[in-house]
C-alpha cells in the first residue's frame, strides 16, 4: 500500500496498482491493476490516450498520492518533472538548482560548484544568473532537469516534460536528455509519460501502452533501435506506426 | 558536436539581453510620469484660486497664495517639524508592531485549520470596523495622558490587513510549486521559508500597502481625539488651528498630511513594481 525502498533488482515495481478517485456512484477508476517493473537505468515510456491515468501513475510513484490498491516499490530517490518547469520565479536559474541541493543538506561550501556543474550538464553554464522569465521554454525545462538531477535521484519521473515546446527545441532536448543520462555517472532510471508516440520510440528502451478508463498495461514494446537515434529515422518511424495503430484501435473501442 | 552548437545557437536567439536604460531615457520616463501629476496639481491650484476670487465664503476660505506662504512660514519654525516627527514616529512604531502581530497571526491562521475556522472571518470583520469606533474603548482603557490609546487603535487598524495579506498569499501559492518543493524535500519550516513565504510576497506587499492606509487613517483620528499636553503632533496642530478658526494653517497642515500619505504610498508602489519585475510579471 505504501511506497517503500527495498534492495531488489527492480528500480521501480508496481504490482496490481489501482487508483479510484471519489466514492460510491461518482467514483472514477483512474488506474486498474497496473503491473510494471523497470530495471535500474532503464528508460521506460508510458503512452496512452486521454484518461489512461498516466499522470496519476507518476504521482503514485512519486509518493504525492497513495494507491487505492496494490503495491509500489521504488529503489532509491525520486525526482519529478512536469510539463511546466515549475521553477521558483523569485530565484535565478542557479538559485533554483542550489535550493534543491540545500533541501537535501549539501554543505554550503560544495553547493556553488555543484550548481555550476549541473547547469553545465544541461549546457546552461552561462545562464545561472538569469531569472526563469528571462529564459525560453526549452531553457526553463533544462533548468528544471538540472534541478531534478540536483536531487540526486535514482529514478526520474517525467510527465510530458517537452509537451509545451516547439518541435525543433523538443528534438534537441531529446539529444540533450540522452547526453545527460550518459554524463550523470550512475544508472538513471526514467519513467517518461507522453502522448507523442514518436517521442516515446525515440527516447525509450521500452514503450508501455496503457488502455483508457481505467488505465492498465495492454502492450509492451521493446525498442531495438541503436542509439544515437533520430526521431525522423526509418526504424523509429516504423515502430511508431505499429504502436500508433494499436493505440488507435484501443481508442476506437471507446467510441462504440 | 553539431547538436551542441545548435542548442547554443537556439539559446542565444531565445535570450535577448536588454541593455540598461540610459540617463536620457530615464529622464524621459521620469518626465512622462511626472507631468500629468504636476498638471493635476496646477489645475487644482487654478480652480482653488478661481473659487477664492469668486468671493464664495471669502471670509473663511483663503486662496492658495496665502495658504502656501503660511505653509512656508510654518516650515521655518521648529514646531511643524517636531509635530511631523512625533506623528511619523507613532506611525512607524504602531505599523511595525502591527506588521509583526499581523504576520504571526496570518501564518498561524493560514496553517492551523481550527484557528482559521474560529477567527478567519473575525479578521476580515475587524478590518471593516471603523477605527474611530475603537477610541472610546481605548481612551477609557489607557487614558489620554500617554499615546498608548492611539498606538493601540493604529495597531488594531493595520494588523488585520497584514494578516489577510499573509493568508491570501499562503492560499494562492501555486500547487505546481508546492509539488516541486515537496519533491525537492522541503518540509514544514523549510517549506515556509523557501517556498510559501517568498511565493506570497506580492500579496503580502499588497496587504502591507492597505494596512498603511488604515494605520494612517486611525492615527489622524487618534491625534485629533487624544490630545496629549505638551506633545505637538499634526493632529494637535490641526485641532489648535480649528480652535482658532485659522483656515490657512488648517489647510497647510492638511497638505502636509496629504504629502506624507502619498510619499509612503509611493514607496510601496516602488516595492511592488520591483517585485513584479523580478518575477517577470510586468
Amino acid at each position: 500500500m505504501t511506497t517503500t525502498a527495498v534492495t531488489e533488482i527492480a528500480a521501480v515495481s508496481l504490482a496490481g496498482v489501482s487508483k479510484v478517485y471519489g466514492r460510491g456512484g461518482s467514483a472514477v477508476r483512474a488506474l486498474g491493476q497496473v503491473s510494471l517493473t523497470t530495471a535500474p537505468g532503464e528508460f521506460t515510456c508510458l503512452i496512452g490516450a486521454s484518461g489512461c491515468g498516466k499522470s496519476t501513475l507518476l504521482s503514485l510513484v512519486a509518493g504525492l498520492d497513495r494507491p487505492t490498491g496494490g503495491e509500489i516499490t521504488v529503489n532509491g530517490r525520486v525526482a519529478l518533472m512536469f510539463q511546466e518547469p515549475g521553477l521558483f520565479p523569485w530565484l535565478t536559474a542557479a538559485g533554483n538548482v542550489e535550493l534543491a541541493l540545500r533541501a537535501r543538506k549539501v554543505p554550503r561550501t560544495e553547493r556553488k560548484a555543484r550548481t555550476l556543474e549541473l547547469l553545465d550538464a544541461v549546457q546552461l553554464g552561462g545562464f545561472g544568473g538569469k531569472r526563469p522569465h528571462e529564459l525560453s521554454g526549452g531553457m526553463r525545462q533544462r533548468v528544471a532537469l538540472a534541478r531534478a538531477l540536483a536531487q540526486d535521484a535514482d529514478v526520474l519521473l517525467m510527465d510530458e516534460p517537452f509537451g509545451a515546446l516547439d518541435a525543433m527545441t523538443r528534438d534537441l532536448l531529446h539529444d540533450e536528455l540522452d547526453r545527460v543520462r550518459e554524463r550523470v555517472g550512475r544508472p538513471l532510471t526514467v519513467l517518461f509519460v507522453t502522448h507523442n508516440v514518436r517521442e516515446a520510440v525515440r527516447l525509450g528502451d521500452r514503450v508501455v501502452l496503457l488502455s483508457s478508463r481505467p488505465g492498465r498495461v495492454i502492450e509492451e514494446y521493446p525498442v531495438p533501435v541503436e542509439r544515437p537515434r533520430r526521431i525522423d529515422s526509418a526504424p523509429v518511424a516504423e515502430l511508431a506506426s505499429v504502436i500508433t495503430d494499436r493505440l488507435r484501435e484501443e481508442v476506437s473501442r471507446h467510441g462504440r | 558536436m553539431a547538436a551542441d552548437t545548435t542548442l547554443a545557437g537556439l539559446d542565444a536567439l531565445d535570450v535577448t539581453d536588454r541593455a540598461g536604460a540610459g540617463a536620457r531615457e530615464r529622464a524621459a520616463r521620469l518626465w512622462a510620469a511626472a507631468w500629468p501629476k504636476l498638471a493635476a496639481i496646477a489645475l487644482v491650484g487654478v480652480v482653488w484660486e478661481l473659487v477664492h476670487r469668486s468671493g464664495w465664503k471669502k471670509f473663511v476660505l483663503p486662496g492658495p497664495g496665502v495658504t502656501l506662504s503660511n505653509l512656508w512660514q510654518q516650515a521655518q519654525t521648529g514646531l511643524l517639524w517636531h509635530a511631523i516627527g512625533t506623528t511619523l514616529e507613532r506611525a512607524v512604531s504602531g505599523y511595525a508592531v502591527a506588521l509583526v502581530i499581523g504576520t504571526v497571526a496570518g501564518i498561524l491562521v493560514a496553517r492551523i485549520a481550527p484557528l482559521r475556522a474560529a477567527i478567519g472571518s473575525l479578521i476580515t470583520g475587524l478590518q471593516t470596523m471603523p477605527s474611530l469606533a475603537w477610541f472610546p474603548f481605548a481612551i477609557i482603557l489607557f487614558g489620554t495622558t500617554t499615546q498608548t490609546a492611539i498606538l493601540f487603535v493604529v495597531i488594531l487598524a493595520a494588523a488585520p490587513s497584514i494578516a489577510n495579506g499573509v493568508i491570501a498569499g499562503v492560499d494562492y501559492t501555486p500547487p505546481l510549486l508546492l509539488k516541486a518543493g515537496t519533491m525537492m524535500g522541503l518540509r514544514r519550516l523549510a517549506l515556509y521559508r523557501h517556498l510559501i513565504l517568498p511565493a506570497s510576497l506580492p500579496t503580502f506587499v499588497g496587504g502591507m500597502k492597505q494596512a498603511w492606509a488604515f494605520a494612517w487613517h486611525a492615527l489622524m483620528a487618534g491625534e485629533l481625539l487624544v490630545l496629549i499636553a505638551n506633545e505637538p503632533s499634526l493632529g494637535v496642530l490641526l485641532s489648535a488651528d480649528q480652535d482658532q478658526t485659522d483656515m490657512p494653517s488648517t489647510i497647510a497642515i492638511m497638505i502636509v498630511i496629504l504629502i506624507l500619505g502619498i510619499a509612503v504610498d509611493a514607496g510601496f508602489g516602488v516595492a511592488n513594481r520591483a517585485i513584479r519585475k523580478r518575477w517577470g510579471l510586468s
